[in-house]
């Protein structure tokens, strides 16, 4: 995509000058983002690859890593039915309201995490609203696992509705109204043009969801309550090790999550190169 | 009303409401009234504090910072992918997003390990006097990190979409490469860069993760606004937690206000220029 009409050939002092922003602009790449990724798997390596097996086979990090994979199986699926409610209801009818539904849906990417877990500590907590209740038939949702879920979900709620609606939008609905003229029953249409149609976009903010709820730090960090082999995901163990002065044990946690970080990019700039089209253009956004 | 062809309005709709009822407002709701249950006395107490108003302008005036920042490198790294052609400028292009999908835990704790006076950088920043693990700076450069997608990815369509005939003109009307790039490009820009700035700024305001590594975490010094929330919860203190959280999030809600109104005039913008 060079320019067609440059009617100038491009001189020596504008080259450098190019050259220039370029060496600028990779250098700034390499030292902010490049070196601290770096960094993250020469520090898991550094006591040699026995130790880093060591540090990844204690049992408290297999139960973090169980129960980060726990709780990415149940957000993720959920904020996915969701997304796609919402994106239906969104892109095809009218009704009042939308634009507040949709600054809501966006809503928990300008909570900070923290308060993203403070709100449920807030709610469920022994002091909060249903607190006396949970206790006294004994529920626990903080400090256990249903409230790393609810953080979890919170903080990832927007990313699979955020895929979908600017692309259902383009998209519009002439398709599948011609499939319920033709006859097709309500998840026939479903399943047979309208899933068809955004399954790339689908997998596109699944794949982001998956990332986040799986790396998610600050929210589900309040929630936790740090309860060694039985509340603590990867990332909450990452930081135990870390503040324990464990730094292989630390970058070697770390380690699998940069790598669950590194698919991800891969598998979305793929999306992005071959199926770029129908995933559509979408806003830039908290992820 | 007209009759609709397409099913299942009221399920979806009823189920994005209740769903974003019980996972979102209502959580919303306690802190709004665990906030509001410490007063006017107690709130002026709190923000009174040195501790919080320390913390709160370290998280406020870096993130400024930080977002001006990457104001300035992200329309740089943005105008050097879309612009000009080098080998492994679409690997670059992908590694944009790295703060997007990196844990903050995992950013936080490679960043501090860097710069640490024994860290890669950290041992040629050290002898040069600057030291940023453990310091307001180190908060900084953890706000650049997570902040800077948000400038590129916001730039990087409408730099590509930028009509080049009218740098052509300027240029074939004798102004030079600078004063075409400071005239006529730059305002051209200017509603895009300011939303990706305040996004970024949002960002780095509420950032948790990536920071509290680095920081070093002194009161008065290093501790940010949401360090302290969670110290406030770990010493029961609910009411203050919800208080100081119920102000940062409605600055973020004047942030995200903003962003969307800029986001209509620049689209506008765009329509009057078309």
């Amino acid at each position: 995509m060079t320019a067609p009409l440059r009617s100038r050939p491009v001189g020596w002092p504008r080259r450098l000058a190019h050259g220039g922003l370029i060496l600028v602009a990779l250098v700034f790449l390499v030292l902010f983002l490049l070196l601290p990724l770096a960094t993250v798997f020469v520090e898991a390596f550094r006591q040699g690859i026995a130790a880093y097996v060591v540090a990844i086979k204690q049992p408290e990090a297999l139960a973090a890593i169980r129960l980060t994979l726990i709780v990415a199986a149940i957000a993720v699926p959920l904020n996915l039915i969701f997304g796609i409610a919402a994106a239906w209801a969104m892109t095809r009818f009218e009704f009042r309201g939308k634009a507040l539904l949709g600054a809501l849906i966006d809503l928990p990417f300008s909570v900070s995490p923290v308060i993203s877990g403070l709100v449920y500590v807030l709610l469920f907590g022994a002091q909060g609203w249903f607190g006396p209740w949970l206790d006294a038939h004994g529920v626990k949702i903080i400090f256990a696992v249903p409230g790393l879920v609810l953080a979890t979900i919170f903080v990832t709620l927007p990313f699979v509705a955020r895929e979908l609606i600017p692309l259902m939008q383009a998209q519009g609905s002439e398709e599948e109204q011609a499939a319920r003229v033709l006859g097709a029953s309500g998840w026939q249409m479903f399943f047979r043009v309208t899933l068809p149609n955004i399954r790339w976009a689908l997998l596109y903010g699944v794949l982001l969801c998956n990332a986040r709820a799986m790396g998610e730090f600050g929210a589900v960090s309040v929630v936790s309550g740090h309860i060694r082999g039985l509340t603590t995901t990867m990332p909450l163990e990452v930081e135990m090790r870390y503040n324990e002065y464990d730094y292989v044990g630390a970058f070697a946690v770390a380690s699998l999550l940069a790598l669950l970080a590194l698919i991800t990019l891969a598998a979305k700039t793929l999306l992005e190169w071959r199926y770029g089209d129908e995933i559509a253009a979408h806003a830039p956004g908290g992820h | 009303m007209r009759h609709r062809v397409l099913p299942g309005f009221g399920i979806s709709l009823g189920y994005a409401l209740a769903y974003l009822g019980l996972i979102v407002l209502l959580p919303l709701a306690a802190l709004g009234w665990k906030a509001s249950g410490i007063g006017i006395a107690g709130l002026t107490h709190l923000l009174g504090a040195p501790r919080t108003l320390a913390a709160l302008r370290l998280s406020i005036g870096g993130a400024l910072l930080a977002a001006l920042f990457n104001v300035v490198i992200g329309l740089l790294v943005g105008w050097v992918l879309v612009r000009y052609r080098f080998p492994g400028r679409r690997l670059f292009d992908a590694l944009v997003d790295l703060p997007f999908a990196l844990p903050t835990a995992v950013a936080g704790i490679a960043l501090s390990t860097l710069y640490a006076p024994n860290g890669w950088l950290g041992q040629w920043l050290e002898p040069l006097g600057i030291k940023v693990a453990y310091t307001p700076l180190g908060v900084f450069v953890a706000m650049v990190f997570v902040g800077f997608p948000f400038v590129v990815r916001t730039l990087q369509p409408v730099l590509a979409s930028l009509e080049r005939d009218v740098e052509e003109a300027a240029e074939s009307l004798g102004a030079q490469r600078w004063q075409t790039f400071f005239r006529v490009i730059l305002p051209m820009l200017a509603p895009t860069l300011l939303t990706g700035f305040a996004l970024a700024l949002a960002r780095a305001m509420g950032e948790y993760g990536s920071v509290i590594f680095i920081a070093g975490n002194l009161p008065m010094h290093s501790e940010i606004a949401p360090l302290l929330i969670v110290q406030k919860l770990e010493q029961f203190d609910y009411a203050g937690a919800a208080a100081l959280g119920a102000v940062m999030l409605l600055l973020s809600f004047a942030l995200l206000v903003m962003v969307s109104l800029l986001q209509r005039w620049s689209g506008r913008w765009a329509e009057r220029t078309r």
